[in-house]
């Protein structure tokens, strides 16, 4: 294999500065994505509580997204279930914050552990097989999960069918800032470390893996890496960043109840992985600017017709756009970088000769 | 003992519906290795097209006909439509195209029909008890029409030229083009027989669950766990799974786990058989070549 890459690097001396895979991040693009934190940070001091509360669920629901982006777009595997373990992160964060009084903060890693095992729990039966019966065990999941949340016998700890309500985490050190505006920049910070985790997991050894199983497990099985280890860890990471984005909602929002995490949520993750791309890491933003977003401006129209635009945008996707909007911006910049490359190469040439 | 045999023959009724809509799933599968996620929502709509024909003032069994007859056209146009140009595109792309069906069919329900939930009239009356209060007159009917359908769909891809040419068409696409089947048109048939099986099994639990736009998950659910339980290749093993979850369902709900927790009872089945025996019961083990 690396001999293959020099003699494509040797015949072809232009090819492999544009194919390597960048080293560390670009300057241009820690550059954007300073801008674009410094951007989300200002809103706190601008933005009306709704709307920072509308935010907030924006990167919620970006970090669930992320968690099914390092799944499906680097391992490729399907799951229809993900609202599930959103639904364990948050019921995780809620019965410690309610029945046991912990602080919010305190009770992230404990959901991200528990949904993270739960994970490997459902992957591992699932995930020695093809594709498809991931789906079909991961729907059972989903269709599962609020029975399983309104049963009698754990509703000491869950509230059953009410659910359980929370109180108000409140900015720590005396800082001059209302309840919603640190949930904010909490969401915000916990989203950062997220992403810079996934980011940093895609890129080493460990993604290359990942994307190898994707393309060929054949081949990467017989390259040495353990299929059935590797997918149900990957599914275990995956579980775990949707949980914690579940913690984060119910710190958010300080309530929860069965029937917020039926099917449907499952679903609406899975339409934000498709629309926001499902291999790009910054395409799970706008995964979650569509879950949060769209609904709200379709329920104008009337009751059904969220259904129906998930519905149809889910499908025009992947008829035209199946890389989705990360996906679609992606190629759009590769293009542009290879006609800037190829244009200081015409203006090279005159000069050479 | 009573008690016992009652919640069997519940089960059974159940058990029935089931099989149909797990049937219908494996068609499906076997000729195009794709799982209908939307089967349960096309049976729904359909349930509500019957309801519709009926408050019209149209006899119930000409009402039963026209909307399976429907559902048969529904088919075959989601097949054309949606089906065919990603019929070799990734897993991922199938998925998303049946989830898009699923939420589309599922809104145009809300929307149509409205979300509050329907009774459905059932067909089946009788003046006094049967088998001593064993069975209610509407799982009776319900089981005896399910199987009558298995029956037909069984005669026809037995003994008739087209059954076969649809088997080979399934079975091995090229080497059917090759001998002159059409195979496009035998794919389009094949899901406008499942859509029809489906809009059957709808309509005939429409009275038990009632009509929701949401009336079908749980089914569809159940349908997968008997299509995984008796292998997802294979037809007569959808059948029997899908009998043996329904039976296993009740069973489990009355004296096991409460009825509170049915759903859950088929994805224990899931996960039981992708762990013990991932072929299913009849299928043939996955080998993949190198």
């Amino acid at each position: 294999m690396r001999d293959n890459g020099t003699e494509q690097g040797v015949g072809m001396p232009d090819l492999p500065r544009a194919s390597q895979p960048a080293r560390g991040p670009g300057a241009a693009r820690v550059l954007w994505t300073a801008a674009f934190l410094a951007l989300m940070v200002s809103f706190t001091f601008f933005a009306s509580s709704y709307h920072l509360f509308q935010l907030t669920m924006l990167v919620v629901y970006a970090v669930a997204v992320l968690g099914m982006t390092i799944l499906t777009g680097y391992n490729g595997q399907i799951s229809l279930g993900h609202g599930a373990f959103f639904a364990i992160g948050s019921y995780t964060t809620a019965i410690l914050m309610a029945n046991y009084d912990w602080p919010y903060w305190a009770t992230l890693p404990v959901a991200a552990v528990a949904s993270a095992l739960i994970g490997f729990l459902v992957g591992f039966p699932a995930l020695r097989l093809g594709g498809l019966y991931l789906a079909l065990t991961t729907f059972a999941l989903a269709v599962a999960i609020p029975q399983i949340l309104k049963v009698n016998a754990l509703s000491d700890y869950t509230g059953g069918v009410q659910g359980l309500t929370m109180d108000k985490a409140e900015a720590p050190f005396h800082l001059p800032l209302s309840g919603d505006q640190w949930i904010y920049l909490f969401t915000l910070a916990v989203g950062c470390l997220v992403f810079l985790v996934a980011w940093n997991l895609t890129r080493g050894r460990t993604g290359r893996s990942m994307k190898a199983v994707r393309e060929h497990p054949v081949a990467a099985e017989a390259m040495g890496i353990s299929l059935a280890a590797l997918k149900t860890r990957t599914f275990a990471v995956s579980a775990m960043f949707t949980g914690i984005a579940g913690a984060l909602s119910s710190i958010a929002v300080q309530f929860v109840a069965p029937d917020s995490f039926n099917f449907f949520l499952s679903i609406t993750l899975f339409v934000g992985l498709v629309v926001g791309g499902v291999d790009s890491i910054p395409g799970a933003l706008f995964g979650g600017a569509f879950i949060e977003f769209i609904p709200n401006i379709a329920n104008d129209i009337s009751k059904a017709a969220p259904g129906a635009i998930y519905g149809a945008i889910l499908i025009a996707c992947m008829f035209l756009m199946p890389r989705g909007v990360g996906g679609a911006i992606g190629a759009l910049l590769r293009r542009r970088a290879a006609r800037a490359a190829s244009g200081a190469k015409l203006a090279r040439a005159p000069a050479a000769q | 003992m009573n008690g016992l045999l009652h919640q069997i023959a519940s089960g059974v009724a159940s058990g029935a519906i089931y099989a149909s809509v797990a049937l219908a799933l494996v068609m499906i599968y076997q000729a195009t290795h794709h799982v209908n996620f939307a089967q349960g929502e096309m049976a729904t709509l359909s349930s509500y097209v019957a309801l519709t024909l009926i408050h019209v003032g149209i006899p119930y069994w000409v009402a039963f006909a026209l909307a399976v007859a429907l559902s048969f056209v529904l088919g075959v146009m989601v097949e054309r439509v949606l089906m065919r140009p990603v019929m070799n595109a990734p897993v991922l792309t199938s998925v998303g195209v049946f989830i898009g069906l699923l939420l589309v069919i599922n809104a145009l329900d809300g929307w149509i029909f409205g979300y509050t939930i329907k009774a459905f009239p059932s067909p089946f009356h009788s003046a006094h008890p049967l088998a001593g209060g064993l069975v209610s007159p509407h799982e009776l009917g319900e089981t005896g029409l399910t199987l009558v359908v298995l029956t037909l769909v069984w005669v026809f891809f037995r003994f008739t030229p087209l059954g076969l040419a649809m088997r080979a068409a399934a079975y091995n696409p090229s080497s059917a083009r090759l001998c002159g089947v059409r195979v496009n048109r035998m794919l389009g048939l094949g899901w406008g027989l499942a859509a029809a099986i489906g809009a059957a099994a709808g309509i005939m639990v429409a009275p038990v669950v009632f009509l929701d736009p949401n009336m079908m998950s749980g089914i569809l659910l159940y349908a997968f766990a008997g299509a995984l339980l008796g292998g997802i290749d294979n037809a007569l093993g959808a059948v029997v799974g899908g009998f043996t979850v329904g039976v296993l369902e009740n069973l489990f709900g009355a004296y096991v786990v409460g009825t509170e927790l049915k759903l859950t009872v088929a994805l224990i089945i899931i996960v039981a058989v992708l762990l013990a025996k991932p072929a299913g019961l009849f299928g043939r083990a996955v080998q993949s070549r190198v």
